[in-house]
């Protein structure tokens, strides 16, 4: 049954690669399409209700246990690669040799009754935190992303000093700390868990990796080990990256299997096999001895309060506009601040795919529990693309809902707010208009002012809240034009268009 | 091609390059031999792009007048936007790809466009057209997205603007065409030739905090002149500059301004303009600020004016 893995290898390379470098791409080539693959991932389709995919992914998990985890999920597939070129750190370049630990049952179970409790409590907080594929995107684009950019920009600056353009500067991930330490702090966990522990991560702190081994329990195929010729060698168990066999007792806990089908070849003796469960008797589950229950209770219980508190003092810090120097910007499709911030899950594809790069992970703009959720911070030449709407159509948590160009346009993701005594046409008297020259819908215009100057104006139903006139404002320290956040994202005015000039001019005027 | 066809041809192409043609140029150049009948600004209306482009450098005495064979020349177009050439917020793509196969016809070793953009600048080089006219016609676009693209140049006789950071394939090509779009402007009023300078120059946001119009006159002292200000008037946008919102801003004028002088060409195309929006010439204070810096003349009386109707 040696094939059974080599599948498995395949699958996870189709599913990652492509996801992978997805996340890296910067220079916008790649089909946007590939978006399709992430809504396959579980939590992306719980948030967005995407009964189709959640009844393939049940299905599946039913059928064969947690081959979501093996194949699909990217920071399972991570951990297998790190794990992979973890022997060349090795003494002697061995592998590693796994032992059977018990379940850490308490923990699992407590993070995953945790999770779910402030989920409906209404705040997505740990969902956030603890979703594997958001988790992944978090590393690949705080993490891996700077890096490439990094030999791209390396080769541009080379190969530009010869006059060649082939490579071209492209702007660094712009920094953002809260993002960066998140990212880097489950990346070293991954690697620390995976070099040495093997799957410890999937098994006890990872909610989906928890709620599928309830399935895998009484998946309809599991591995499965023949009693009567097995010699108890414990080949078996030095393979299993999930530390669910007990060579010993001979038995497998089947919820912490992860599919991956490693301990099916190293068996000399073909008594390792993946089988149909209930062709036979069931088998009968053995229970822990020792009973948790109470233990568990107490201890999730504690924590959920614990978070709930946690999640709340979002609101007490929002309600302090002090502290805020504004509303938050949302990015377009995002609707009502309060469906946002519950259905974002932070995995920042759509910043990665912004090609202005004004989304940016947040860090306590939303609250503590929005941290990592994108933002729009405008800076010198960057605001969001009038003829762009990328962002709402990528995301796979339905976070943002999909606009199409019109509507994007027409889609008010703050309003302009113009102060009149910072503005240079009225400090120092002289013409400037950089923020009405930069405004698509020209609700930021330019009326007569004095000696023949104009100052700006707007018109704020025609504002969509872009941050052209505010990233190009030469204002210093405070510009005199800012875009103001809004908590429910509405229709703006279509902008009139100008009276047509229809006679005919045939003289030069000079 | 054979092999040894091959190892000759690129034999000679290393030994041509070698005597670079500069040294032989400057002695033949244009200028010191030209009929002194060659006007100051020419005005071609009621043709296409190219056409037009063709019957004013005739006036000129042709483009190996300016060109000559082995040079590296730069070609800046007006490129800010993220719009389609109907829209005329952007040069035209015809009479830049035009230009470009004049430039390489006449000898150039290379010819360069770029312009440091406001919108995206992929965006804005492909949705412009512009790029594929431009490497259609063997030319090549560059990159300016990027300060390290830009070197310090001091402006001695700036007032407001005394140093900027300009492009480094500017400073370092042979001869280089000033190509803007005539458009209305909402923070100059109009933008032409000076204002298309802005392109060159790494901080625009200096310009903005210090006086524009100044600040546009200023850059229009930079040493290094266009051999030609070619001003392209066949779409103008006559409201909503300088991005315009629709196509009812654009006004089919046909017509194109040629002349080595900033202010002479900027003068005469406010002129047509003003026919289609009229504007005071005196709020686009930058021309006049400009002539007060002696980069040219606002009294097209006093010039060799050739006005070619098509």
């Amino acid at each position: 049954m040696k094939y059974l893995k080599n599948i498995r290898i395949a699958l996870s390379v189709l599913f990652f690669l492509p996801i992978f470098i997805f996340f890296i791409d910067f220079t916008g080539k790649l089909p946007l399409q590939l978006h399709k693959l992430l809504s396959i991932q579980w939590i992306p389709a719980i948030l967005s209700i995407n009964l189709v995919v959640i009844g393939i992914l049940f299905v599946l998990s039913l059928l064969f246990g947690r081959i979501y985890c093996s194949t699909i999920c990217p920071l399972g597939i991570l951990q297998d690669v790190l794990t992979w070129k973890s022997r060349f750190f090795r003494k002697k370049r061995k592998k590693i040799r796994y032992e059977y630990t018990p379940a850490k049952n308490i923990l699992r179970y407590s993070i995953l009754a945790l999770t779910l409790v402030v989920f409906i409590a209404g705040s997505s907080f740990l969902v956030i935190l603890l979703d594997p594929y958001s988790t992944f995107g978090r590393i690949a684009s705080q993490l891996f992303r700077p890096l490439a950019i990094w030999g791209n920009n390396f080769l541009a600056y080379v190969f530009s000093a010869m006059g060649n353009y082939t490579f071209y500067k492209v702007e660094q991930v712009s920094f953002v700390p809260l993002a960066f330490g998140i990212a880097l702090t489950f990346f070293l966990l991954v690697t620390w868990l995976s070099w040495l522990k093997g799957r410890t991560y999937c098994n006890t702190i990872c909610p989906v990796g928890t709620s599928l081994g309830l399935l895998s329990k009484i998946s309809f195929f599991h591995i499965s080990m023949e009693k009567s010729t097995c010699t108890r060698c414990g080949a078996c168990e030095k393979q299993c990256k999930s530390q669910c066999i007990d060579s010993k007792t001979m038995q497998i806990d089947d919820s912490r299997c992860v599919s991956c089908f490693n301990c099916l070849s190293a068996c000399k003796k073909n008594s390792i096999s993946y089988k149909f469960r209930y062709k036979n008797q069931p088998v009968q589950v053995t229970e822990p001895k020792i009973n948790n229950s109470r233990r568990t209770f107490l201890l999730t219980s504690g924590a959920v309060f614990a978070s709930v508190a946690l999640a709340n003092t979002n609101k007490i810090l929002g309600q302090n506009d002090s502290i805020l120097s504004r509303k938050p910007i949302m990015p377009p499709g995002a609707k009502s601040l309060e469906r946002f911030n519950e259905h974002c899950t932070g995995c920042q594809l759509c910043v990665t795919k912004c090609p202005m790069q004004v989304l940016k992970p947040a860090t306590l703009q939303y609250g503590i529990t929005g941290i990592t959720q994108p933002h729009l911070s405008f800076s010198t030449h960057v605001f969001c693309t009038y003829d762009c709407n990328i962002c709402s159509n990528v995301c796979p948590t339905g976070a943002l809902q999909p606009l199409s160009m019109e509507e994007k346009k027409l889609t008010q993701l703050g309003i302009a707010s113009f102060r009149k005594h910072k503005c240079v046409v009225y400090t120092d008297e002289k013409d400037c208009g950089a923020c009405s020259e930069h405004c698509p819908t020209q609700a930021v215009h330019m009326i007569p002012y004095k000696n023949g100057l104009t100052i700006p104006e707007v018109t704020e139903d025609l504002c969509i809240g872009c941050g052209a006139c505010e990233s190009i404002c030469p204002a210093r320290p405070h510009k005199a034009i800012y875009v103001e956040g809004t908590t429910q994202q509405r229709k703006a005015r279509k902008p009139s268009e100008a009276k047509k000039f229809d006679k005919k001019i045939d003289d030069f005027g000079f | 091609m054979k092999r040894r066809d091959f190892f000759k041809s690129a034999a000679i192409v290393g030994i041509a390059s070698f005597f670079k043609t500069n040294a032989f140029g400057s002695v033949l150049s244009g200028k010191d031999i030209a009929v002194h009948s060659e006007p100051d600004l020419v005005a071609v209306m009621g043709g296409e792009p190219e056409v037009m482009l063709l019957r004013a450098l005739k006036e000129f005495g042709g483009i190996k007048n300016f060109v000559k064979k082995g040079q590296k020349v730069v070609i800046k177009p007006n490129i800010g936007w993220d719009r389609k050439p109907e829209l005329a917020a952007n040069t035209n793509p015809e009479l830049v790809g035009a230009l470009v196969r004049l430039c390489k016809s006449a000898g150039a070793s290379e010819v360069i466009v770029f312009d440091h953009t406001c919108h995206d600048w992929q965006k804005s080089y492909a949705n412009s057209g512009i790029e594929k006219a431009v490497t259609a016609a063997g030319g090549k676009m560059v990159p300016a997205n990027d300060e390290s693209y830009y070197r310090d140049v001091e402006l001695p006789r700036g007032v407001n603007l005394k140093k900027a950071k300009i492009h480094h394939a500017l400073l370092e090509c042979d001869v280089w065409f000033n190509v803007p779009v005539l458009k209305h402007h909402g923070g100059a009023k109009n933008t032409i030739s000076m204002k298309n300078l802005m392109g060159i120059v790494w901080d625009r946001s200096f310009f903005h905090s210090h006086d524009l119009h100044q600040c546009i006159a200023d850059a229009a002292t930079f040493h290094k002149k266009p051999a030609l200000n070619i001003v392209d008037a066949y779409r103008i946008m006559k409201s909503n500059g300088p991005q315009g919102k629709s196509e009812s801003d654009v006004v089919k004028l046909k017509s194109l301004l040629v002349s080595p002088d900033y202010v002479a060409v900027d003068t005469a195309a406010m002129k047509l303009f003003s026919q289609v929006q009229p504007t005071d010439l005196k709020d686009v204070r930058y021309i006049a600020l400009a002539e007060k810096n002696k980069v040219g003349t606002q009294n097209l009386e006093k010039l060799n004016v050739k006005r070619i109707k098509l």
